[in-house]
């Protein structure tokens, strides 16, 4: 099936619900809401017609300027060999989403990977923990705004540059030496 | 050789103590046991090492699966923090004397990734480092002259000497041990 009629299936379904598909020059997505996204993946995943059996992926990306936090999921239909994208908008400042993983139990990883990077809630999902960093990480990382802590665990994050000691040995030279010249100057005239 | 020692075989011991100490080294150097620890790219570098091309095992240097049976630790490869605590876990459990090659830019200051929020700025910040090893990766031979640095490092150290001093503590042991005679 073409992104058209999986649109017009889907649109059959739940109407107004789901957003008009985004240009096709573009990889093409559906945009729904967020507390849509389950009815929405468990008529995709049951329909006949979709049949989306798997889910490819699931990402995000974090908008700052528009205060938003997209959720991308990427399905996919074995079956039927076609593809379908939905994004859905959630608040930057408390994105909460409902789980997935009652859905496609591959959603159980992807879902806490992020949790651990963007920092999104997944409601209902059953072991919500960090899968990549250590438990005890201080913020997500993937987030723009993401600052790294000075150190971690008595490491420190940072590393000196050693080339910087002969950066500031050079300006010590050339300082000395601009004020040896100035000092030439000002005994010229006299 | 001296007619006193003939008589006295345990007068040569104690009296030759640098003998001792280059007998003792000779098997040290000889014997380097390395804890595989390949953590990224450099993990395959080191195992080329470890091959019949590159041939580590001529310097009597085989790779033991455990910390408990190695002298030496090749950090080969980007070190994440929360890799970094198994690190200094497996660092610990070896026994003294133990040495530390960092091999590779991303163990020695986090090389590439330096810049990444889970990468460990340097394996120096966490076990003390005997031989930096220059590489993105290092090759083969790089590493073997590595470990020949580390076993110039050996040979220099004093063992039955040191001990002879009385009254004196020797860190270099890891235990607090006096001569008191």
């Amino acid at each position: 099936m073409k992104l058209e009629e999986i649109h017009q299936r889907l649109a059959a379904k739940f109407g107004e619900r789901i957003g008009a598909p985004s240009p096709a020059n573009k990889d093409p997505f559906l945009p729904i809401k967020a507390e849509d996204v389950v009815e929405v993946c468990k008529f995709a995943r049951q329909d006949p017609e979709l049949a989306f059996d798997c889910l490819m992926n699931l990402s995000s990306v974090d908008w700052p300027k528009k205060n938003q936090i997209e959720v991308v999921y990427h399905l996919f239909s074995y079956g039927k060999r076609h593809a379908l994208i939905l994004k859905v908008a959630l608040d930057r400042a408390q994105p909460k989403i409902a789980s997935l993983e009652p859905v496609w139990k591959s959603a159980d990883w992807l879902e806490r990977e992020q949790f651990d990077l963007m920092g999104i809630e997944f409601e209902g999902h059953p072991d919500l923990r960090r899968i990549m960093l250590p438990d005890d990480w201080v913020g997500h990382p993937l987030r723009k705004d993401y600052a790294e802590q000075p150190q971690w665990h008595n490491i420190t994050t940072t590393r000196d540059n050693s080339l910087e000691g002969y950066v500031r040995l050079d300006e010590l030279k050339k300082k000395a030496a601009d004020a040896a010249a100035a000092a030439a100057k000002k005994e010229m005239p006299s | 050789m001296p007619k006193d020692y003939q008589q006295d075989f345990g007068s040569i011991i104690t009296s030759r103590t640098s003998f001792i100490d280059e007998i003792i080294n000779l098997a040290r150097k000889n014997s380097i046991f390395y804890l595989l620890f390949g953590l990224a790219c450099c993990g395959i570098e080191l195992m080329q090492t470890g091959g019949p091309r590159a041939d580590i095992d001529r310097f009597g240097s085989v790779p033991r699966a455990t910390p408990r049976q190695s002298d030496l630790m090749i950090v080969a490869g980007t070190l994440t923090y929360k890799m970094a605590e198994r690190c200094r876990l497996l660092y610990e459990q070896m026994a003294e004397p133990k040495y530390v090659i960092s091999m590779g830019s991303c163990a020695s200051c986090g090389g590439l990734f330096q810049y990444a929020y889970s990468v460990c700025k340097g394996v120096d910040k966490l076990v003390p480092v005997d031989i930096y090893v220059p590489g993105c990766p290092p090759r083969p031979e790089a590493l073997t002259e590595g470990l020949m640095r580390v076993q110039d490092k050996i040979v220099r150290e004093r063992w039955f000497s040191a001990r002879q001093k009385v009254g004196q503590a020797q860190p270099s042991l890891g235990i607090d041990y006096k001569v008191t005679a």
